[in-house]
C-alpha cells in the first residue's frame, strides 16, 4: 500500500502535503529550493519587509515560482499594523492567504491574544483567508473559527525552539473540538515533533527552523514529509491502549516443554 | 520635495508612485515590481494605479517587498 494520504482543505482549497514550510534562514537559495521539494509542501511562508538593497526578495520568488505562497505578518505587534502588512502582502503576492502573528512580547513572540483576535475580525471582514498563530489554549482557538479563521495555528512551543509539543493534552482538545483545520505551527525540532503533532490530531505542521537550520536541511525536509505522513495515519488507524503489565503476542498455547 | 520613504524623511524628485519605485529600486536591475507593494499614507495602492497616483509634500509612503519568511 503506498498511496497517498488525504488531502488538507483550508478555505476550500484541496492542498496535497500537511506539511507548510518556511523559507528563512537556509544556507543557500538552492538548499532552500531543494528542501522545499524534498518536503513535498504545497504551500511555502514568505514575510514582507521594507526594501533594502541587500538580501535577494526576488530571487527568492523566482525560484518559488509555481508554489502557493503564505505570506506572515511576523514582527508586527498590533492589529494595525499587522491589517496593513497583509494588505500589502496581497497586493505583493497576489494572494489573499495570510498567516497573521501579531506579538506581544519580543522575548517569548507569544501572541498578543487582543489584537490578535482583532486583527483576524477586520481581515476576514476584508475577505482574507485569515490563518492565524496563537496560543495552545482550546478557549482562544475556538473563538478564532467563531470569528472566520480559516485553520487555527497553535504553538508546538515557543518560536524557534525545538522544543516541539510542550502540551500535548492541550493540543488533543484543541483538535478534537476545532471545526477548522488544526495547523501545529512553531517548535518543531525533529520528526519525532511532527509525528507527536499529528498523532494529536493536528490537521498539518508548519515548521521553518527544524529543516533549515539542521546540519542537513534537504534531508530533514524528507524526515519531515514523512513523519507528517507517519503521524496522520498513525492517528487515522487507531493506537493501541497504554498498559503498565506485559501482554504476549505470541499464542499462549502448545509451548514447547510445557 | 520631501517624503517620508519607510519612516525616514527624504528628498525625491518623483511626481507618482511608479517614479518613486523607479527611484527607489534603480540599482537592483529588476525586470518589473513583481513581488512589491506601496502603501501610501497608510492605504495600500494597486501597481496598476501607481503611475496615476501624484505624490504629495510630507506623503508618508511605504515600499516592501516579499522576503524569505517563517
Amino acid at each position: 500500500m503506498n498511496t497517498p494520504i488525504e488531502a488538507l482543505t483550508i478555505a476550500g482549497t484541496s492542498l496535497s502535503s500537511r506539511l507548510l514550510i518556511g523559507t528563512a534562514g537556509y544556507p543557500s537559495q538552492r538548499i532552500m529550493v531543494d528542501a522545499i521539494e524534498a518536503s513535498g509542501s504545497d504551500l511555502v511562508t514568505l514575510s514582507v519587509r521594507r526594501i533594502s538593497l541587500q538580501g535577494h526578495g526576488s530571487d527568492t520568488l523566482r525560484l518559488l515560482a509555481g508554489r502557493r505562497f503564505l505570506p506572515n505578518t511576523a514582527g508586527c505587534e498590533t492589529a494595525r499594523d499587522a491589517i496593513l502588512t497583509a494588505e500589502l502582502a496581497r497586493e505583493a503576492l497576489g494572494t489573499n492567504w495570510i498567516k497573521l502573528e501579531v506579538i506581544g512580547d519580543r522575548e517569548t513572540l507569544y501572541p498578543d491574544v487582543g489584537e490578535l483576535l482583532e486583527a483576524t475580525r477586520q481581515l476576514v471582514d476584508k475577505g482574507f483567508v485569515v490563518l492565524p498563530y496563537c496560543n495552545d489554549d482550546p478557549v482562544i482557538c475556538a473563538r478564532l473559527a467563531d470569528l472566520g479563521a480559516a485553520a487555527v495555528m497553535p504553538m508546538g512551543s515557543l518560536i524557534g525552539s525545538g522544543m516541539g509539543v510542550a502540551n500535548p493534552a492541550n493540543l488533543e482538545l484543541i483538535c478534537a473540538r476545532s471545526p477548522v483545520p488544526v495547523i501545529v505551527d512553531a517548535g518543531i525540532g525533529t520528526a519525532s515533533d511532527a509525528v507527536i503533532a499529528m498523532e494529536c490530531g493536528a490537521s498539518g505542521v508548519l515548521l521553518n527552523t527544524a529543516v533549515a537550520k539542521a546540519d542537513d536541511p534537504v534531508r530533514m525536509a524528507l524526515a519531515m514529509r514523512h513523519a507528517v505522513e507517519a503521524g496522520w495515519n498513525a492517528r487515522l488507524a487507531g493506537r493501541i491502549p497504554r498498559r503498565g503489565r506485559a501482554q504476549p503476542s505470541s499464542p499462549q498455547l502448545g509451548l514447547v516443554g510445557s | 520635495m520631501k517624503l517620508i520613504i519607510n519612516g525616514k524623511d527624504r528628498e525625491s524628485a518623483a511626481e507618482n508612485l511608479a517614479a518613486l519605485w523607479q527611484e527607489e529600486t534603480s540599482e537592483l536591475d529588476l525586470p518589473g515590481p513583481q513581488g512589491f507593494a506601496i502603501a501610501l499614507n497608510g492605504t495600500v495602492v494597486r501597481q496598476v494605479d501607481w503611475a496615476q497616483t501624484p505624490l504629495s509634500r510630507n506623503d508618508r509612503v511605504e515600499i516592501i517587498r516579499a522576503f524569505a519568511g517563517g
